[in-house]
């Protein structure tokens, strides 16, 4: 009998960064080793350095953004490449171009990486099929927007030095939530706990199998946590019967100093933004600079997408 | 034509219960003349045509159910003659297009045009369906009576649900005045607004708006219903869920009378197999679990599913080179379907006088259409396979205008080697 040969287990490194579900734990960890460093970078006087010099950048937001597409802007430049913003509202998109053409095209002009956030979930996928860079999603879909979670990540091992062993809560609309899917993966591979909080309509089918505890009843989910995620809870949700209205959500679901008491005393508070102040969350909670961490998000997100761009830059 | 001498075959014909090695003749005008072991090596008239098939599997020629044609209108997705094509080369002799052309087929004049291209353009025999409501909008229905003269064997809003349970009431009501065959293709179209694959934990991992097996169950449910009230010949075009059997089973041990098909990909394929947004594996019904697949397998081996159909449905590049939510539904497969379903068998699934009968006599006789049996003197439309051929899927190599198949680089095992419609020679694979 033919002697079964051992397969070696081999590790693909990714050129693309589509997805946390598609990233290694050594590839997370050097991201954020890396993005750490740059947080010094960004709070000195001289922010700007040359690694990415002659490089040339591309974002692709076919969904409005502020804080995302500004946040990649911000860290290309501070980088050294050139970096280009597509304004998708009068491109040829809107006259019908499909997704690959546009690809094509963009990768005529010999692009380093290209940054693309779309409506549909796959499409950094598929675009990473057609182009010879490397893409970063910035989120696509409900499916996963992995820079937000490399920054929440980062935020949080600022503060409390670790991710291991602390219990995240995640609250609010999960299911139309790429910032809740990429956070549970990378929370769980960091080594947390996580409870997800949100009223049954707003649960996506089968979430326990992603490896998280759900709940309906907030006071119960935030129960021991370190971590308080909420999530930004989208207008039009109210409408399409997902909820009676804003003021029964609030009651129940809306971050409230109240339901805060349920968490461990130094729990602190993240939100993606931007935010629905009395909707998902209390706005001095949203301002208590003790416990919330929000503009510290905003701060730490330039620093890892520095990070993401010099890594991913560098393998193609 | 010269009468032919099929000998030395393996001839299975569910319809009489016959499987046996033997010969079959087809007379000077393409029937069959005579079937079975009798047909032998010894009694061979000199001035005729001896075909020896080697010990290979006869069968009569595949009857599929459900079958899109781009004409008119999508000519550029399959025309007539590379649909006859990709049939022949999979053994199938009859078809049941879809209506959803452009314009729709519901109207007396569309008939007689699609029965002359048919004629004209294929080799096969190309039985129309008819929309049930005018431009499948769900609202008028269509003319039942005068379209069944004219040919109609079916009707269908194809992959089109009747949402209005008012309308889908009078309509079943009123066909049973004509005796017209209604095909629901069954989705709550509300339930399922903005589904793209089925709703589960592969749906939440991607991010694509989940499609629940309830939009098919709530359907089936309330035509069965109506069932009850105005009875008529009724036929669930395909289901995809564990949920949906059940439904079946129970109404059926109440004695109702229907029939039930499914898609050869939801009993080949599940969720999984969409892996990362691949858009050839976007279909409705959507692939389901691997737990609603076993038990669409074990419905089909227990009779609560009658027909496997192809479900073929061409399309071009240009609608499957999208994100996965731009892109359109549906999968070749007209010309895999007997060598899919064989899978059934070689993994011991399903038994091959089962099998074989779920793809031509049971369509036949849910149509009303005198094929899918090797009767005497019915047409000679014959398939000879090798149950056993090793092959493998290679999209260039299919015969259809459109290049989505769902099931490229996959190991086959068993291939079509002839096909005879009306006696004649369609297809020799070389």
């Amino acid at each position: 009998m033919a002697a079964i040969k051992k397969l070696k287990a081999v590790k693909i490194e990714q050129n693309h960064l589509l997805g946390i579900q598609d990233i290694s734990y050594s590839q997370v960890s050097e991201i954020l080793n890396q993005a750490k460093a740059f947080i010094t970078l960004n709070r000195s006087d001289s922010k700007k350095i040359d690694i990415l010099r002659g490089k040339t950048q591309i974002n692709l937001f076919f969904e409005p953004s502020t804080r995302t597409q500004s946040s990649f802007e911000l860290a290309g430049k501070r980088l050294g490449a050139d970096v280009m913003s597509m304004n998708i509202v009068n491109s040829a998109i809107k006259k019908g171009e499909t997704l690959i053409d546009t690809a094509m095209t963009l990768n005529a002009m010999h692009p380093d990486i290209i940054v693309i956030r779309h409506q549909d979930s796959g499409a950094p996928n598929l675009l990473s099929q057609k182009v010879n860079c490397a893409v970063i999603n910035a989120g696509d879909g409900i499916r996963e927007h992995p820079t937000q979670a490399l920054l929440d990540a980062l935020t949080i091992i600022n503060r409390k030095g670790k991710v291991e062993g602390l219990k995240i809560a995640i609250c609010g609309d999960i299911l139309h939530s790429r910032v809740a899917r990429s956070n549970i993966y990378l929370m769980n591979m960091l080594g947390a706990e996580i409870n997800v909080v949100a009223p049954k309509t707003l649960l996506p089918h089968s979430i326990e199998r992603l490896g998280v505890k759900a709940f309906t009843d907030m006071k119960k989910g935030l129960e021991n946590c370190d971590i308080v995620m909420m999530l930004r809870l989208q207008n039009e949700r109210m409408h399409g019967s997902f909820l009676p209205s804003a003021r029964e959500y609030y009651e129940y679901f809306g971050l409230t100093p109240d339901k805060l008491k349920k968490a461990n005393k130094d729990a602190l508070i993240m939100h993606p933004g931007p935010m629905n102040r009395g909707v998902e969350i209390d706005t001095n909670l949203a301002d208590d600079i003790n416990r919330s961490l929000i503009k510290e998000q905003v701060e730490l997100g330039v620093a890892v997408r520095m990070a993401c761009l010099k890594i991913f830059c560098k393998r193609n | 034509m010269k009468e032919k001498y099929l000998i030395n075959a393996r001839i299975i014909d569910p319809k009489n219960d016959l499987d046996e090695m033997g010969g079959l003749i087809i007379d000077s005008k393409g029937l069959i003349k005579a079937v079975g072991k009798k047909v032998t090596n010894g009694n061979i008239p000199a001035d005729v045509d001896k075909i020896d098939l080697k010990k290979q599997v006869l069968i009569p020629g595949i009857v599929d159910m459900r079958v899109f044609v781009g004409e008119p209108g999508y000519e550029y997705k399959e025309n007539f003659r590379t649909l006859s094509n990709a049939a022949l080369a999979g053994g199938v002799t009859s078809v049941v297009s879809m209506p959803n052309t452009s314009p729709v087929i519901d109207n007396v004049s569309m008939v007689d045009f699609l029965k002359r291209r048919g004629r004209d353009k294929s080799r096969i025999n190309i039985f129309p369906s008819a929309a049930l409501t005018k431009n499948t909008e769900g609202k008028q229905m269509t003319e039942f009576g005068l379209l069944k003269r004219k040919g109609i064997v079916a009707f269908t809003d194809g992959v089109k649900t009747v949402q209005n349970p008012q309308v889908m009431a009078r309509i079943m009501n009123f066909a049973s005045q004509s005796e017209s065959l209604i095909m629901q293709h069954a989705e709550d179209n509300i339930m399922s607004e903005g589904g793209l694959i089925n709703e589960g934990e592969i749906s939440t991992r991607l991010g694509l708006k989940g499609i629940p097996s309830l939009a098919e169950k709530i359907i089936v449910e309330r035509d069965l219903s109506f069932l009850e009230e105005y009875f008529c010949r009724y036929h669930i075009s395909q289901i995809s869920s564990k949920k949906t059997i059940s439904v079946i089973k129970k109404a059926k041990n109440e004695g109702k009378i229907f029939t039930t098909g499914v898609s050869i990909n939801n009993l080949s394929l599940n969720e999984n197999d969409i892996g990362d947004f691949r858009t050839f594996l976007k279909l409705s019904p959507p692939l389901r679990t691997e737990n609603d697949r076993q038990s669409l397998v074990e419905a089909i081996n227990d009779g609560t599913i009658d027909v496997i159909v192809s479900d073929h449905k061409p399309e071009d590049e240009e609608s499957k080179r999208l994100t996965f939510s731009q892109a359109t539904t549906g999968a070749t497969g007209v010309e895999t379907l007997l060598p899919l379903s064989l899978e059934l068998f070689h993994n011991k699934s399903v038994k091959l006088n089962k099998l074989i009968a779920s793809i031509t006599i049971n369509p036949a006789k849910i149509l009303g259409i005198n094929k899918g049996t090797l009767e005497k003197g019915n047409d000679a439309d014959l398939c000879v396979v090798d149950i056993n051929k090793p092959w493998v899927v290679n999209k260039d190599e299919l015969k259809s205008k459109s290049k989505n198949t769902p099931i490229e680089d996959r190991k086959m095992q068993g291939q079509i080697l002839k096909t005879f419609v009306r006696g004649e020679l369609a297809f020799e694979r070389v």
